[in-house]
């Protein structure tokens, strides 16, 4: 690459993060260290904006849900040494109302179908039902090889009160990209 | 029985399990990087106090946060503590919130509808 392209293409990415309002990019893999330092961040962030308790503690809490997801469940186009499991991509983006914490990352298409209807179906569901969901999946469910209890997206819409988004961008025959979003408001929550 | 007493991090809670001197409690934040490791010890010591346990048991949670993983975790916890009580031994659980936080106060109440034992609600003000 031409130096000046690189340098043009730094100034655009910069602008465009800034357009979008993103206050943190990250791509590469996700470790425990790197969840933990980017909740630090974000955390002393919202002290700094004086933020409500309870949104610091969702916006916490869907980062670290999120990124946990990653680390667990991220697959891998490459093969060989260059397999990097666990990889994925994380923005947290601010704007005056809300904090929106958004992931993606590589999963096999297998999964797709799976993930689309559990995700509708917490879409789907209102407050007392996304709680009864909750409720049936911890006694149900069990903790996985990997450490995932399945509660990770019903807490998230139970907490944030959003419906989450998503979307799958197909790469091969083989793999997918799966991207998904999830809301706070900036405002305290009204029950 | 031996004395459990872990020093809470920025990502794994205390934790005091003390028979002679009667205190049952977890506090702080839960998040390990392993949930099961972290809780195995635990949740192991409360198989052997189960049987051992002779007096009433109060058992604090006193959690700023948990991520979904120890939330399961902390069911198991429950589910041992409801065994004892069906047992015919005396159990209290009590749930500590910070009375700002909703979220918190709402996981005590799924949790107290879940399992069957004495529990109560108690805020507290972080300030």
């Amino acid at each position: 690459m031409e130096n000046s392209d690189f340098l043009d293409f730094v100034y655009n990415f910069s602008d465009s993060m800034g357009k979008r309002n993103a206050e943190l990019v990250y791509k590469g893999e996700i470790s425990h260290q790197v969840t933990k330092a980017f909740t630090s961040l974000t955390e002393t962030s919202m002290l700094m904006e004086q933020e409500p308790n309870s949104v610091q503690k969702k916006v916490f809490h869907v980062i670290v849900e999120f990124l946990q997801n990653i680390s667990k469940h991220a697959d891998s186009l490459e093969t060989g040494e260059d397999r990097r499991e666990g990889s994925g991509v994380f923005l947290l983006c601010k704007d005056e109302e809300n904090y929106t914490i958004t992931t993606g990352n590589v999963m096999m298409i297998h999964k797709k179908d799976a993930i689309a209807s559990i995700l509708e179906k917490i879409n789907s569901l209102d407050r007392e039902g996304l709680k009864a969901l909750y409720k049936q999946q911890i006694k149900d469910g069990r903790l996985s090889e990997k450490g995932g209890a399945g509660l990770g997206f019903i807490d998230i819409a139970k907490k944030t009160g959003n419906k989450l988004n998503y979307s799958f961008v197909q790469l091969n025959d083989e793999y997918t990209f799966f991207i998904i979003s999830s809301t706070i408001s900036r405002t305290q929550l009204s029950d | 029985m031996e004395v459990i007493k872990i020093v809470g991090t920025d990502d794994t809670p205390s934790v005091t399990l003390d028979v002679a001197n009667e205190i049952f409690e977890i506090s702080g934040r839960s998040l390990p990087e392993d949930v099961a490791m972290f809780y195995k010890p635990i949740l192991d010591w409360l198989d052997r106090y189960a049987d051992e346990a002779t007096g009433s048991t109060v058992f604090n949670f006193k959690l700023v946060y948990f991520n979904t993983a120890s939330s399961k975790m902390i069911l198991d916890i429950l589910l041992k503590l409801e065994e004892i009580h069906e047992s015919g031994k005396e159990v209290l659980i009590k749930w500590y919130y910070p009375d700002d936080d909703e979220d918190m106060e709402e996981a005590g109440e799924e949790y107290s509808d879940i399992v069957d034992v004495p529990f109560e609600q108690i805020s507290y003000s972080l300030d």
